[in-house]
């Protein structure tokens, strides 16, 4: 078949579980734009009009099937008053957690998004981005999940302790994160985000076992996600979902980020008909493939998920490594582009390309 | 009672976070053996499993920290740090390089600390920091937990800075980038490399014979 429906028709097609044209594919580079621009990371992400123009160059470069208007994780943390480290070499990442003590949880109020200069740049991307790419691409905007920003807020070890020995705290924190992200998010839909992608790594079974989950990150993200004005993704950030990804499913998410760490082929199956999949390309180990290698990732991914729609290609962690080189990320493209195509009649000949 | 089964018995209370019940079964332990013999017998061996039930899937993080502090709280009780009895070892240390994500470190250190061992915690460091508490401390064997990427590559600036002094320590690595990149931790010039906490004290068992 030949290549013929616009990116979003792509996507929406395979969210619909049925084969587009080729397989979508999604890379997040969220920083490699900075290099071609001359800029320092921090110069980048100091001006919306930096940001959009990145996404739209990386569009263009690797003709992939979604932009995303996304500064960096700890812009949540900044809106809180926290503290925010800039490297030269990768993403900034957030300080000393600004909940020193547990007990503080019970002052803490949601921040105003209007005082929070990073957040409104990041609504300003969103808007360029819209502007334009109309609707010829998804719009991805990104939150943070309630449930998952207090490893950023407070600690991942003072966090575990406040969920597992702090009830009356722990309900606290998520009640003053839930009306953050729905209003964070619902802001961003607004300005432009097609859909939300909502990080919930602290949900993955490589964090908490699925007892708990069912008592915590699946009921928050059933309340959060029935607020959010636009179709969800879950992404758990390169943690593990298989057990409980018919649980994810239940929440209302429309479409799961999942890790190398399990079985493309198991996932799908346990995914059909309930919920499409985003990944599991390893983002980490990309950053010293060769066009080859990348070539027989790209060709795996596929035989293993991609028959009859429901799948997006994409990395396993919802963010490209500064220092994967371009080369790769083109080598990526060009494999998606080549075997992507439906009906995908080499996967029934070929099902294991390693 | 068979000690096997009690470390069955020891794991499944951990998994659940069965603090008082933890307690009981080393406590009956402790009537046939001596502390370090429960330790080696009963704690390693139940956090070896939950180390690579984690890797496996099998296991989340949440039990592995969580069921790691209790057991070092209950070292602690019957086997105070500055028991006689603790392991003889080489000064060590551990630290998370330049960045605020502690809680690998920190499984880590308990991890290592119910296992008889002691160490020195650096909390986050940068990279000259680190280097200088090494020097002071003359640590023969250095722990450093990251999570970025861009922390992992900085291990090799790291190994280089620690090739200046004497003795050079050994050093250790381990993390998210080193298990998603098997091959990372001998780029960037480490040691060794701990998959999950409890691989980290088999390690440094071997080092400190290796040292010794």
């Amino acid at each position: 078949m030949s290549q013929t429906m616009t990116s979003l028709q792509r996507i929406l097609t395979a969210l619909g579980q049925k084969p587009p044209d080729r397989v979508p594919f999604v890379l997040p580079v969220t920083m490699h734009a900075a290099r071609q621009m001359g800029l320092s990371l921090r110069e980048y992400f100091s001006k919306a009009e930096y940001v959009a123009e990145g996404q739209l160059r990386a569009r263009d470069q690797f003709r992939h099937d979604a932009v995303v208007g996304f500064l960096y994780a700890p812009v949540e943390v900044e809106a809180w008053g926290g503290e925010v480290i800039f490297f030269d070499d990768g993403p900034p990442n957030s300080g000393e957690p600004f909940i020193r003590k547990p007990e503080d949880i019970s002052h803490l109020q949601s921040p105003q998004i209007e005082n929070c200069p990073s957040m409104m740049r990041t609504i300003e991307v969103l808007r360029l981005l819209k502007e334009r790419i109309g609707d010829d691409a998804l719009i991805l905007g990104v939150v943070m999940s309630p449930f998952s920003l207090p490893v950023m807020q407070m600690g991942f070890d003072h966090y575990l302790q406040v969920m597992y020995e702090c009830p009356h705290l722990f309900e606290r924190l998520m009640q003053v994160n839930e009306a953050f992200c729905v209003d964070w998010a619902n802001r961003q839909v607004a300005a432009g985000a097609m859909a939300i992608v909502y990080f919930d790594p602290v949900s993955s079974t490589t964090i908490i076992p699925r007892e708990k989950y069912l008592q915590s990150g699946f009921l928050i993200a059933q309340r959060v996600i029935a607020q959010i004005k636009a179709p969800v993704v879950t992404h758990f950030a390169s943690g593990r979902c298989l057990p409980i990804l018919a649980d994810v499913a239940q929440t209302g998410t429309v479409l799961v980020g999942v890790s190398v760490e399990e079985d493309l082929r198991a996932l799908k199956s346990a995914a059909a008909g309930k919920v499409s999949l985003l990944g599991n390309l390893n983002a980490i180990e990309m950053r010293r493939w060769t066009p080859q290698q990348a070539e027989v990732a790209v060709k795996d991914c596929i035989a293993r998920a991609a028959e009859g729609g429901g799948y997006i290609l994409a990395d396993n962690h919802g963010e490209i490594p500064y220092q994967v080189p371009e080369e790769v990320l083109m080598a990526i493209s060009e494999a998606v582009h080549r075997w992507g195509n439906y009906p995908l009649d080499w996967v029934k000949g070929d099902a294991a390309p390693h | 009672m068979n000690i096997s089964l009690q470390a069955e018995a020891f794991e499944e209370k951990l998994l659940a976070l069965d603090r008082l019940s933890a307690r009981q079964i080393l406590e009956e332990t402790l009537t046939e053996y001596s502390v370090l013999q429960a330790v080696e017998a009963l704690i390693v061996p139940c956090l070896e499993r939950i180390g690579s039930g984690w890797e496996q899937g099998r296991v989340a993080l949440s039990q592995v920290y969580l069921g790691g502090r209790i057991c070092e709280e209950l070292v602690d009780e019957f086997l105070p740090p500055a028991a006689p009895q603790r392991i003889d070892q080489p000064p060590m240390a551990i630290a998370v390089l330049e960045d605020y994500h502690l809680l690998g470190k920190r499984i880590v250190y308990s991890c290592l600390r119910a296992s008889g061992f002691e160490l020195l915690d650096y909390g986050h460091a940068s990279l000259e920091d680190l280097v200088l508490r090494t020097s002071k401390d003359r640590v023969r064997i250095l722990l450093v937990s990251v999570l970025m990427l861009r922390s992992a590559l900085r291990v090799k600036a790291l190994r280089e800075a620690l090739e200046h002094l004497s003795p050079v320590p050994r050093l250790v690595v381990g993390g998210a980038p080193f298990r998603f990149d098997r091959n990372l931790w001998q780029e960037v010039g480490a040691d060794a490399v701990g998959m999950n906490a409890a691989e980290a004290v088999e390690v440094v068992s071997r080092l400190i014979k290796e040292i010794a």
